[in-house]
């Protein structure tokens, strides 16, 4: 069974990027049929998930599949190559999107024309980076990945001012142009963009690792890894709750993939720069937890809490043993399902109560007990309490550092841990403790009115008229308002949260599987040799 | 030598009008910048070999790596599809192209877009006859005014 998918599964792999981006083509041409977009894009995500499931089963024993695109010989034909960890990333990415536009449905967002597609080619660049085994190609499907994503940023931000677009934007042409001129160096200095061919490169010859340098400073960029962090938190809160939680698990966890893909390889897990890793991540770790504590609003502090939550993850990146890159990789999979999730439940409150600003809302518990719920599994999971993924996570990190002797990166990691949970108590004290504003509900009405009375009138009164005006509120409107039943968070905007939640559930309960998983990656990653052996077919 | 050159020149350029105010002139700097990436992968190809990479025009030995010169033909489209989505941005959404706004913490932003405290209403709950809550429109437009008042006196 699994000897015949690891035969059939290769030659469709080409389609993981190609499928998405026909579908995509195909929801933009339907102006009219908004239904049909929906279920063209969850169909296609639902498939994309299926079958990295499939490659999923298939890599779990080691197994590397490889196809060179187009049947040229090796060397001159693009190879999508998919490992443990690139299955294991698309997996969990797929879920990602389809929560996220599980999410986006509920609020109507995903009723404008261009939403399902660009969510649908973005899908398309993700899944051709992860599977890509030439670095140039790699460039390609990043840009292929971030142009749906500018106008995603651009389109459900555009009530919130252009600067998180541009900043956006303009932060990340840089760093891809930074990646363009890091592949050419390394095309330059060792002939080639192939990884498998260049296997090595990096570590035998200082002039390829300068070129090898710049791609990954530009690809820690992307990651927003310390001193380059501060784009993400002014861009990431700028846009809907729906395209941020979209964005957490894709933009910045592909680089780290990049990442950790192009340390293993090029370099061949060379040791001489780990140290400059283990500085950096301590920093981010430290840097970006306290930047969460300063701020206001919830989503604020979410994405400052992924920046400290990437240095985690790169900690696998400088320690580079078999377990220290296991370690990682589960982070790197929990991490993706609990920060999605934490941004799906307080973005469910932030859309129906009309804002995400700690000190006007509360009561949350009693009002809201299904999101409460949800977001105090996925805080506590975040700052790795024990019944939950985060503690597998956290305390494997932990072993691995104290393995190798890092005492102070594992002492930042316990104490980073302990302001984590701070923030996200005070999260919960604010939104989900405490009395309620006496405004929420009027408040809330008013600000659902005007937030989507513009593009689609979807405040339904109660009362025997219900007409709304657009616009500023009027004696009879606000009347209307008045009357209306209490305001609820819809259960379509809960689900998608709550999902994620059981996840990173099932993930602490039974982290075995995944680390197991993990494990495999971490070998491979590790020892590339399968990796450039599938791929030159020798 | 004469690439470097110009990479150089072209990387210095583009910083600083990075640096600069003005949307227009930023994206005026990534246009330098992808025009310095772009050489870099020419250089990359060994610009000693100056033939036409074609069958049958030159000899092989003197043709020009045919590769870089697909990746330049990839990124410059690439570069060039951003770049429009940058003027775009450079002109929708405000007044004009400034970048140097105030402190824009997305606290800041998504608090202001949000309905501020409720007009005064009636505390001992006889709400017969509500008050209209018109004054709560959050100051848009008022960023682009606060700037240009304070521009005032400039010529």
């Amino acid at each position: 069974m699994i000897d015949t998918l690891a035969e059939v599964l290769p030659p469709l792999m080409p389609m993981l990027a190609g499928v998405p981006l026909l579908t995509g083509a195909l929801a933009a041409a339907f102006r009219k049929r908004r239904t049909l977009r929906h279920v063209i894009s969850l169909a296609t995500l639902t498939g994309i998930l299926v079958f990295s499931v499939l490659m999923v089963v298939v890599t779990a024993q080691g197994t590397v599949l490889a196809h060179q695109v187009g049947l040229w010989n090796y060397g001159i034909a693009i190879p999508f190559v998919v490992d443990a960890i690139a299955a294991l990333v698309l997996m969990i990415i797929s879920i990602l999107g389809i929560t996220s536009v599980m999410f986006a449905m509920g609020t109507h967002e995903a009723r404008a024309r261009f939403y399902h597609p660009f969510v649908l080619i973005l899908f398309a660049g993700v899944s051709g980076a992860l599977m890509t085994g030439d670095i140039f190609n790699l460039f390609v499907f990043i840009e292929v990945m971030l142009l749906p994503s500018y106008g995603l940023l651009a389109m459900m931000g555009a009530k919130l001012g252009a600067n998180g677009a541009r900043i956006y934007v303009t932060v990340n042409l840089l760093a891809s142009t930074m990646l363009l001129a890091g592949i050419a160096l390394v095309y330059g200095t060792a002939g080639s963009v192939n990884l498998a061919e260049l296997h090595g490169a990096a570590a035998e010859d200082p002039a390829v690792a300068i070129g090898g340098g710049v791609m990954l400073v530009a690809l820690s960029i992307k990651a927003a890894v310390v001193p380059v962090h501060g784009w993400l938190t002014r861009t990431y809160p700028m846009t809907s709750p729906a395209v941020t939680a979209l964005f957490s698990g894709i933009h910045t966890k592909v680089s780290i993939y990049a990442i950790y893909r192009i340390y293993s390889v090029l370099f061949d897990g060379d040791p001489t720069f780990l140290w400059v890793a283990l500085v950096v991540t301590s920093l981010t770790m430290a840097i970006g937890v306290f930047g969460a504590m300063g701020e206001k609003t919830t989503r604020s502090i979410l994405v400052f809490h992924m920046i400290s939550q990437i240095g985690y993850i790169l900690i696998g990146a400088g320690l580079f043993t078999v377990f220290g890159l296991t370690a990682a990789i589960f982070y790197l999979l929990h991490h993706m399902i609990v920060k999605a999730s934490l941004f799906l439940s307080t973005g469910a409150i932030e859309e129906t109560y009309g804002t995400g600003e700690i000190s006007k809302l509360g009561g949350m518990l009693r009002r809201e007990p299904l999101v409460a719920v949800t977001f105090m599994v996925a805080a506590l999971s975040l700052a790795g309490l024990p019944p939950f993924s985060g503690f597998v996570a956290k305390f494997t990190i932990i072993q691995a550092t104290l393995q190798e002797s890092h005492y102070w990166v594992a002492i930042v990691a316990v104490v980073v841990s302990v302001f984590t949970l701070l923030s996200m108590l005070k999260i919960w004290t604010g939104v989900f403790m405490g009395p309620e504003p006496k405004n929420l509900e009027a408040d809330a009405l008013e600000s659902q009115a005007r937030m989507h009375g513009k593009r689609y009138l979807r405040v339904e009164a109660q009362a025997e008229t219900p007409t709304l005006s657009i616009g500023p509120p009027t004696a009879t409107t606000t009347a209307v308002w008045e009357g209306r039943q209490a305001v609820k968070v819809p259960i379509k905007l809960i689900i998608p949260g709550a999902i994620l939640a059981a996840i990173t559930v099932f993930f602490g309960l039974g982290a075995e599987l995944l680390m197991m998983l993990s494990e495999t990656a971490a070998e491979q990653l590790m020892d590339p040799s399968d990796y450039v052996e599938a791929v030159s077919g020798a | 030598m004469s690439i470097a050159v110009a990479v150089g020149l072209l990387t210095a350029a583009s910083v600083y009008l990075f640096m600069q105010r003005g949307m227009v002139r930023i994206v005026l700097g990534f246009v330098l910048v992808s025009h310095a990436a772009n050489l870099i992968i020419f250089a990359a190809g060994n610009p000693a070999f100056r033939e036409i990479p074609y069958v049958g025009v030159a000899a092989p030995d003197d043709q020009a790596d045919p590769l870089p010169q697909a990746f330049v033909l990839t990124a410059i489209v690439i570069a060039f599809s951003i770049t429009m989505f940058m003027v775009t941005l450079a002109i929708t959404t405000t007044t004009d192209d400034d970048t140097e706004t105030e402190e824009e913490s997305p606290v800041k932003v998504l608090t202001s877009s949000m309905p501020t405290v409720a007009a005064p209403r009636s505390t001992n709950g006889d709400a017969d006859a509500p008050e209209p809550r018109t004054s709560q429109l959050p100051a848009q437009h008022s960023r682009a005014e606060e700037r240009r008042d304070g521009e005032g006196g400039r010529p």
